[in-house]
């Protein structure tokens, strides 16, 4: 089975969150898209512990799970708080520090 | 059927970090069963204890590393912890940072009796719950578990001697922190924001850094530090998934340690974020983000050397450069020591490009891993010195940040003036203070590995950077208050031996700079 194909797939998501991230206003959805990134290396890993024939990226796969979930936490609490204060979870309006 | 052998785990050398994570758990609990008014007393307590034994810890495991020539040290933990003499030494300066860190967290007295940390991070700014939160006198308590979960994270991240070890802790690490960014007292619209940007940005850096470490991991086979070094000295495969690996990873080190061009959050946060986690974050994250750095780049892309230099001079350039000229328009002076940490980010990396092994030296000269770990040092001690005197300084409406507030205050009061003089001298790197003999270190590594045109622009940076530095010195005694003036406020002895120990070891590593060096020539090379 050629490997490749899902190398191709993971960096086409990545890039997908990474423009996400970019471009995106609301902070949800960058967050989203930077599950999307997180996601897609975990495709890569996955696929590289195939074609290398161990398991050390699948397992690293797990740890990223772990950490999105994590980061999942944190990452709510701390957009639920700003959207609470300011009834808005648009990025370009927390603009209060600047330069 | 695979058959599991029990991993080995190097306890005898492990426990000072295990007793970190111990200790933040053991807060987590203390917030779960002591009643609200107790909280406090106990988790200062904890916290202190915890940082001071491990503190021990870490110098008794230090003196019993097994020797091996050049480096001394253990491999631990099936290949996932390098216990050797940089590591030791980096999470010696963590803890001792961290007991500073916690001295100014358990800070009283400058908010009247309640710390500076919001009174219910859940009850939103102006309303009536945060009025009563506030007239009840409530604490975040949390914000100590917090901090050790982060200086554990920082402890891994230090020692990782595998890319996903590295990983886990990058994350460990960063999370408290973007937490308790967002939990001041006061303006807390501008911390949220603070926590909020931190936050999007490092989940985004940290999503380089994984990919990265995929990528890496596709070319070498193995996350293991050792075993990439050797696929890149043996393998004869294209190099591109490595050197694109070596720059996403690069990118995720780089956004920690706030270099150019992925500094854009350095200035909002350290603003945004209440001082005193400022003032720990500022050097805490630095010193174990560079000892991160140091390790990978020296251990893992040690082989590679030849793609990722050329990288890392454009990078302290831009840093130091970018991080003077921005710091001179500032006018809020947490803003202004961002971007000086910023410069100074721009000095480390400079040191980092500079010799590798002791063996390539002549008489006098110091490796570069010397040189980075004696400016975190210096750098580390003088950072947390410089705001604490920060949170001192204060007006209605809490921490008076504004530079014109600064005015005069050589008048008001002429000790915490020195004091925050000195600092700045440090900073600005004048003969007699830490920063000189830190930037004397940086500067001799990196010309030792031929690296003239960056030191060249390091020292004209120096002088650009002094400027500003010494503008608020001119601020402090040369004007005179305007209105009111700045008042300070007299901290408890908390906040006061954290600004001391600061201020001593300014002045100490300045005069005597030789017992740290020939420690940081002690610690060795890095164990492979």
């Amino acid at each position: 089975m050629s490997t490749e194909p899902y190398i191709i797939l993971s960096a086409i998501l990545f890039t997908i969150g990474c423009v996400g991230v970019l471009v995106r206003r609301n902070a949800i959805v960058v967050f989203m898209c930077v599950e999307l990134m997180l996601n897609a290396s975990n495709l890569a890993l996955v696929t590289f512990a195939k074609a290398n024939g161990n398991l050390d990226g699948q397992i690293a796969a797990f740890f990223v799970m772990v950490v999105a979930a994590a980061e999942v936490v944190v990452g709510l609490a701390i957009i639920m708080t700003i959207f609470r204060t300011r009834r808005s979870a648009s990025v370009d309006d927390a603009s209060l520090l600047k330069y | 059927m695979i058959e599991f052998s029990k991993p080995h785990i190097e306890y005898d050398l492990l426990w000072p970090l295990l007793l970190v994570f111990g200790v933040a758990c053991l807060g987590v609990l203390v917030e779960a069963f002591l009643p609200r008014g107790r909280r406090y007393v106990a988790q200062t307590a904890l916290a202190l204890v915890g940082t001071a034994a491990a503190l021990g810890g870490v110098i008794f495991v230090g003196v019993g590393l097994d020797d091996h020539g050049d480096a001394r040290g253990t491999i631990a933990a099936e290949g996932a912890l390098a216990i050797d003499g940089p590591t030791v030494f980096i999470w010696g300066l963590l803890l001792a940072i961290t007991l500073a860190g916690v001295l100014l967290f358990a800070e009283r007295r400058l908010e009247g009796g309640v710390s500076a940390f919001a009174g219910q991070a859940a009850a939103l700014p102006g309303t009536d719950a945060e009025r009563e939160a506030s007239t009840r006198g409530l604490d975040h308590t949390e914000v100590f578990p917090l901090m050790m979960f982060a200086v554990g994270g920082m402890m891994v991240f230090a020692s990782a001697n595998d890319l996903l070890t590295l990983f886990v802790g990058l994350e460990v690490l960063s999370l408290p922190l973007y937490l308790l960014s967002g939990l001041a007292r006061r303006r807390r619209l501008l911390s949220q924001e603070a926590a909020l940007k931190y936050f999007l940005l490092g989940a985004f850096s940290s999503g380089f850094v994984i990919y990265g470490i995929a990528l890496v991991y596709g070319y070498a086979g193995t996350m293991g530090f050792a075993g990439i070094n050797d696929a890149i000295s043996n393998s004869t495969e294209s190099r591109t998934l490595l050197l694109i690996g070596i720059g996403m990873i690069s990118v995720g080190l780089l956004f920690k340690v706030g270099a150019v061009p992925f500094q854009s959050w350095t200035p909002d946060v350290y603003q945004g974020a209440p001082t005193q986690v400022t003032a720990f974050m500022a050097a805490a994250t630095k010193v174990a983000a560079f000892g991160a750095m140091l390790r990978l780049f020296y251990v893992a892309f040690g082989s590679e050397r030849w793609s990722w230099a050329p990288m890392l001079w454009v990078i302290a350039v831009l840093s130091m450069v970018i991080g003077a000229v921005l710091a001179i328009a500032q006018t809020d002076i947490k803003r202004m020591l961002a971007y000086s940490s910023i410069t100074h980010t721009g000095f480390i990396i400079t040191g980092l490009i500079g010799a590798r092994a002791s063996s390539g030296l002549g008489e006098g000269e110091i490796t570069s891993t010397q040189a980075v770990l004696f400016y975190l040092v210096t750098y580390g001690f003088m950072t947390v010195g410089a705001f604490g005197v920060v949170t001192l300084v204060r007006d209605a409406g809490g921490e008076a940040t504004h530079l014109s507030r600064w005015t005069g205050l050589g008048k008001e009061s002429p000790l915490v003036a020195g004091v925050f003089a000195l600092f700045l001298l440090g900073f600005a790197g004048i003969p007699l203070t830490a920063g000189f003999a830190g930037k004397w270190a940086v500067f001799a590594s990196a010309m030792s590995a031929g690296a003239w045109p960056v030191v060249v622009i390091a020292v004209l940076t120096s002088a650009m950077a002094a400027f500003f530095y010494i503008r608020v010195i001119v601020l402090m005694y040369f004007y005179e208050p305007v209105g009111d003036g700045p008042s300070v406020t007299l901290p408890s002895f908390m906040t006061a031996t954290a600004i001391g120990v600061g201020a001593l070891a300014t002045v100490v590593l300045g005069v005597v700079p030789g017992p740290v060096l020939d420690l940081a020539a002690h610690a060795g090379e890095f164990i492979r």
